[in-house]
């Protein structure tokens, strides 16, 4: 049904759809909005059969869905930024018991300093825990994610992240196409656990494991990532026969036919992407954009395929590998292993600045020539982060970096562009 | 549960005259109808009071649920003893994930099971006193918040022994740890820190709470049968020595558990929505250097110059819970 809806009730409702039944929850911006719609629909009776706990951490959280989980439960919880690091070790947990959680996360910058817009650090600070990780570009997708991510999960036996850009979508108000239980129902069936705790079979889960079986745990760990590369297409395929539209995948190529140079981006800033190379198309420049649906696991052999012919390739990301660079662009050049074509990173966006398309025109002309440096960040302001450290040089106490870089540009509130 | 208390002992000797009591009043080592839910085979250290505790308490809570039980473990030493992969020591369903979440699992699995309907299925989380008093605090104080439906069972041995005996906050004054050691003008842990986790499970306004120690195990399965037959948050925190961490003779287990009651260190009482409803009365009244004497934990305290200044607080702590609790019976 079409309706106007917050992207973050589009994913509460696309939960509730799925049935879970136990769902916990802890507020931290920007999720808060999809959990109150879930326990304002599991108070008022209009989610039945589901257990809605208000947990006192993110690491109850996640520690309260494997119990669940564990005892044959739907489970479901969400989370982003500190959050997901206060829940990390239950999170490798998880995966490591191998229990179909699903999760939102409402990408978020990691602080300090704190900072509570949109950026992809929380995510790709647990993108090896064994969790796969799949990226909305748009509120649509992200409510029909959610759909998938419970069949793929419960299919797997391993536990599913959705990552949807907080704020940029989460409280973003558009036009949804909000699915039917029929529909949901035809295409989740009710969750049928591998491994659970009952008196009438008694196992014991979480056994200390040593040296003599721990590699090939992992790596069975590693074999359901590889087996969820051939599902995930799969499951998209199915969903549209269902639901009737396209929603998830490994990856999306946009104008990448004949195009000599292709950004590689996830989230909602495929959209400014689009229509930058849009613009750039209209002007003759032989550009297309590369969309990573599924970024764990890495869709490496599809990537390959979609960048071969491609002269360059421009990743944008918005997390910093701090004394490295770039994430996506190193997973991105392991698709590119003997081929030759020059790969750049361009950092952005970071702690919910705009990504604008001017910015992107800058960047990608640079790139278009080869003039481009290796590791760039957009729209950085080379002169703030000169001042501070000649300040450094200058005196031993120099002070808090953060507050004497706002006392510098002047900023009293936060300010996104 | 009927229980009649025990006023018997061997002489000599610090175990109950189990055979002085009637066949119904015995806690029984070794029977056909016992479940074993924690099975021989294990690899604790011999005379491990914290693998005595579990069997106990495990078993009746089983004998109390109709063989219902689900439990979760903390990391710790059970954890380790019980399961080293690909063996298991657990005849119950038994789930361990982390060092400071078994209170949220457990929370987890309650909800899993009421939302199956499995009304009939009862969950226990369990942990030693690092996974409970230290890390796992949140998880529990989140538990017993929400009044949740678990039975919290924590063997408290007064350190971290599964690391090498390290401190936590509920080892006890002037103990050597390895992170306390017996060393400089203050030896072993300091006095005015630490906690003693049943009041503050009293102070959530919990059911049950309960404390047991493993000299005791008529009394432990007595408070474990009373528990399981409560719904909502429920706390039993059973002192259980470790030879191996306090230096002292395996066979000293027993001993040291009943010292540790006899000398007021450590009450026993049960406790419902945050008031005392019960205590077990001290017979005979122990100065306090008789329980610490046998432990090398405590050694600096006695050696060739006593500490007597120090003794004297730790037996103004037992005065206290003595006072505190009325530990003593009418003309003790």
């Amino acid at each position: 049904m079409l309706k106007q809806t917050e992207g973050s009730h589009a994913v509460a409702e696309a939960v509730a759809l799925c049935r879970p039944e136990v769902i916990c929850a802890y507020p931290i911006s920007p999720q808060t909005h999809i959990v109150e719609g879930l326990g304002e629909m599991v108070k008022s009776g209009q989610l039945q059969n589901c257990e809605f706990i208000n947990v006192e951490s993110e690491f109850a959280a996640m520690s309260v869905a494997i119990g669940a989980s564990a005892g044959g439960a739907r489970a479901y919880t969400s989370t982003a930024s500190q959050g997901l690091l206060f829940m990390a070790e239950a999170v490798y947990n998880a995966s490591g018991l191998g229990l179909p959680i699903v999760m939102t996360l409402a990408n978020r910058a990691i602080g300090a300093p704190i900072n509570i817009w949109n950026d992809h650090t929380d995510a790709m600070s647990v993108r090896d825990s064994g969790w796969i990780q799949l990226f909305a570009e748009t509120n649509q997708e992200a409510a029909d994610l959610h759909i998938q991510a419970f069949r793929l999960a419960e299919e797997l036996s391993i536990p599913v992240m959705v990552c949807m850009d907080g704020f940029i979508l989460t409280h973003a108000y558009e036009r949804l196409d909000i699915p039917t239980q029929e529909q949901v129902d035809a295409y989740l069936p009710p969750y049928e656990p591998r491994q659970v705790l009952d008196p009438r079979e008694p196992v014991s889960i979480g056994a200390m494991v040593g040296p003599e079986a721990f590699m090939e745990v992992r790596y069975l760990a590693h074999a359901k990532q590889l087996q969820a590369l051939e599902r995930i297409p799969q499951l998209a395929a199915e969903f549209k026969a269902v639901f009737g539209r396209d929603s998830g995948g490994l990856l999306h190529t946009y104008r990448c036919e004949d195009a000599k140079t292709i950004m590689v981006a996830l989230g909602s800033v495929l959209g400014t992407v689009k229509d930058t190379v849009d613009e750039m198309r209209d002007r003759g420049v032989k550009i297309g954009v590369l969309g990573l649906t599924s970024f764990r696991p890495f869709p490496l052999a599809v990537v390959r395929e979609a960048l071969k012919d491609a002269e360059r390739v421009v990743v944008l990301e918005k997390a910093l590998a701090v004394g490295i660079g770039g994430i996506v662009s190193t997973n991105v050049r392991m698709a590119l292993s003997g081929i030759h074509l020059h790969g750049y990173t361009v950092i952005g966006g970071l702690g919910g600045r705009a990504i604008t398309r001017k910015s992107l025109h800058h960047h990608l002309g640079l790139a278009i020539q080869d003039k481009l440096e290796a590791v760039s960040f957009l729209d950085l302001n080379q002169e703030v982060v000169e001042r501070e450290l000649s300040r450094e040089r200058e005196k031993r106490r120099s002070g808090p970096i953060a507050e004497n870089i706002l006392r510098d540009i002047g900023v009293v509130a936060a300010k996104i562009s | 549960m009927e229980m009649q208390p025990i006023k018997f002992y061997q002489t000599g000797t610090f175990t109950v005259g189990n055979r002085l009591l009637e066949e119904t009043q015995r806690s029984v080592q070794a029977n056909m109808e016992r479940t074993n839910s924690l099975n021989s085979g294990h690899r604790a250290c011999q005379g491990c009071g914290e693998a005595l505790g579990a069997r106990y308490a495990i078993d009746a809570a089983m004998r109390a649920t109709n063989n219902q039980v689900i439990a979760t473990n903390a990391t710790g030493c059970l954890e380790v003893f019980s399961t080293p992969y690909p063996e298991t020591s657990w005849q119950i369903p038994w789930i361990h994930s982390l060092f400071g979440n078994a209170a949220a699992v457990a929370t987890g699995l309650a909800a899993a099971l009421r939302v199956k309907g499995r009304h009939d299925v009862r969950v226990i989380a369990q942990g030693g006193d690092g996974g409970t008093t230290d890390i796992g605090f949140g998880c529990l104080s989140g538990m017993f918040e929400r009044n949740d439906d678990v039975l919290y069972i924590c063997y408290d041995n007064e350190a971290y022994m599964n690391t090498g005996v390290q401190r936590s906050s509920a080892t006890p004054p002037a103990a050597r740890t390895a992170t306390t050691m017996p060393v400089g003008p203050q030896p072993g842990n300091v006095f005015g820190q630490g906690k003693f986790l049943p009041e503050i499970a009293m102070a959530h306004n919990i059911p049950y709470v309960a404390t047991a120690s493993v000299a005791y195990l008529r009394d432990l399965e007595n408070k474990v049968h009373k528990a399981m037959g409560i719904h909502g948050a429920r706390y039993i925190h059973i002192f259980v020595p470790c030879p191996l961490g306090w230096g002292a003779p395996s066979h000293d287990t027993i001993r040291l558990a009943r010292l540790v009651v006899e000398t007021g260190l450590f009450p026993l009482f049960e406790a419902e929505h945050g008031e005392v409803t019960s205590v077990y009365n001290i017979r005979k009244r122990v100065p306090v250097e008789e329980y610490l004497k046998p432990q090398r934990r405590f050694a600096h305290l006695f050696g060739r110059k006593p500490a007597v200044e120090v003794l004297t607080r730790i037996q103004g702590l037992a005065d206290r819970n003595i006072r505190k609790y009325g530990l003593l019976a009418a003309g003790a």
